[in-house]
């Protein structure tokens, strides 16, 4: 018999690489392609006609293909909650503590995750209304990432009524 | 046991790229076909089960998306395997039994062409000293066709008529992807893929989906005229080692086609998943099919493979022969895993 082992192997270095041709889909494509000129698009349910947004292939909740033309909506809204964060994170390059708010834009019946700008941290609240502040047109892509952050806008609150389904 | 029957049963063209619809694109109107020709709204279905794999599509919790082609609200009871969806209509099944559903709902979908599927496919393989030298699906399958063929279990003539027949015979049907008429002596002409295996001993590339129902007793005799009553099922897996099985048969499928019962009476039409020529020659042979048995009538997976949904759609192929009543009794067969590790065999027939 050979001489018993004196250590265990522990690392086993087995890089994976797989390369993808990753296709958004339909929906998402029209999407983005549209955020690409400036353009917010959602889409209606065909069963109970709410608008999501961004727009997307089917109604998750009814499971129907959606229909119509998408619906465009501006780039106002309401912020329906938020969180402080004061944790950092390679990924992200805002400075800290920052907002996470969800915004409701104007019209649509489902909610926008994005980040509050321009705005004292003690500040920020449920109801504010807010507006987004997009990149230079220039470095405008197929990206989410056009909008920069929203800020308020120095309206007055929304009534909770007008959000409350919403959260 | 209880009585259970695939009722509803409905398929995607197989295409080598969809070249924009995502994989939730590609379900819906699957989903919304089979649901019409079943009558069945969402609240009707008890349980619903899905099989697809994240690795083909690169992102974790894919399988999450597919439940917006069903319309999950108000929650409904469903589940997942990391499989093709004839595993996940086995759970369905078993669910079932158990009494916690009369009406199930089960898919598969599967877009490979975003990816590299042979060199993905290799990551179902022992990770410690297999996958770091990333052995290829067709490669693996060419190993077991070399032993095949040296053992004379199988010849190269046989493995093309084989390729002949499905295409042929997918003329028929309008979701295949290869079909047409083709000559053995040409297809013996054309120069080898991976040694010995030439292109039409391999399977396409393809994407698609495919979804069925099935109901117990008396609701499945509503939802159809004719139900295919499952009267067998089971599934058997072979060692992950390649080394410690043999791949000269399919001894998992002829345990499987046992415990399903297939030799019990004639088999009127036989659905099998074989990636490969060879391996749809051998179990052939594993289900101990005659000479009176029509073999995928559908072409098989040598013309449309949309994985993860290919191994359903041999079982709605094979049902669907039953609601037509061109045949009395048919057995379907999927597989998953390298050189056919795992094996499932079912058995339909009608009243």
């Amino acid at each position: 018999m050979s001489e018993p082992q004196s250590e265990t192997v522990e690392i086993l270095r087995c890089p994976v690489k797989l390369e993808y041709l990753y296709s958004a889909g339909q929906s998402a494509s029209r999407f983005l392609r549209a955020i690409a000129q400036g353009k917010l698009l959602g889409q209606r349910c065909p069963v109970d006609g709410r608008v999501y947004f961004p727009t997307r292939g089917s109604c998750p909740q009814h499971g129907v293909l959606m229909s119509g033309e998408p619906v465009e909506l501006p780039d106002t809204g309401t912020v329906v909650t938020y969180s402080i964060n004061r944790v950092p994170s390679e990924n992200i390059k805002l400075e800290l503590p920052y907002a996470p708010i969800q915004v409701l834009l104007d019209g649509a019946d489902t909610v926008l995750m994005h980040v509050l700008g321009e705005c004292p941290i003690d500040q920020v609240h449920m109801g504010m209304r807010v507006k987004a502040v997009w990149k230079p047109k220039s470095e405008w892509t197929t990206s989410i990432g056009n909008i920069l952050y929203f800020k308020p806008s120095g309206e007055p609150d929304a009534p909770f009524e007008k959000y409350k389904e919403h959260i | 046991m209880r009585e259970v029957a695939v009722v509803a049963f409905a398929q995607s063209r197989s295409l080598r790229r969809e070249p924009d619809r995502n994989e939730v694109e590609i379900l819906i109107p699957v989903i919304q076909e089979l649901r019409k020709s079943a009558g069945l709204r969402t609240e009707d279905i008890d349980f619903i089960c899905s099989g697809s794999s994240d690795y083909l599509a690169g992102q974790s919790f894919a399988f999450v998306s597919g439940l917006d082609a069903v319309g999950a609200w108000p929650p409904v009871s469903e589940s997942h395997v990391e499989m093709d969806g004839a595993w996940a209509l086995y759970e369905a099944w078993v669910k079932i039994q158990m009494g916690y559903a009369d009406v199930a709902m089960v898919y598969g979908f599967g877009k490979p062409s975003m990816g590299d599927l042979p060199e993905t496919l290799a990551l179902q393989l022992d990770p410690y000293l297999l996958t770091p030298l990333w052995p290829d699906a067709i490669s693996m399958a060419a190993l077991q066709a070399r032993l095949c063929l040296e053992r004379g279990v199988v010849s190269e003539r046989a493995m093309a008529e084989v390729a002949v027949r499905d295409r042929r015979n997918a003329k028929q049907n309008p979701f295949a992807q290869v079909t047409g008429d083709f000559e053995v002596e040409k297809l013996l002409a054309e120069p080898f893929l991976v040694s010995p295996l030439r292109k039409h001993d391999c399977s396409p590339i393809s994407d698609g989906a495919s979804a069925m129902i099935i109901a117990a007793g008396d609701r499945a005799r509503k939802l159809a005229q004719r139900p295919a009553w499952i009267r067998g099922f089971a599934h058997i897996c072979e060692p992950q080692d390649l080394g410690v099985r043999d791949l000269t048969r399919s001894r998992s499928t002829e345990i499987a086609a046992h415990q399903a019962g297939v030799g019990r009476d004639k088999v009127d039409v036989a659905e099998i998943y074989g990636p490969f020529t060879h391996q749809e020659l051998l179990v052939e042979r594993a289900l101990g099919l005659g000479s009176r048995t029509q073999v995928n009538p559908s072409g098989g997976a040598l013309a449309a493979n949309p994985i993860m949904a290919a191994g359903l759609t041999r079982i709605g192929e094979a049902a669907r022969r039953v609601w037509d009543g061109s045949a009395d009794r048919a057995v379907a067969h999927a597989t998953s895993g390298p050189c056919l590790q795992q094996n499932l065999v079912c058995v339909l027939e009608g009243e």
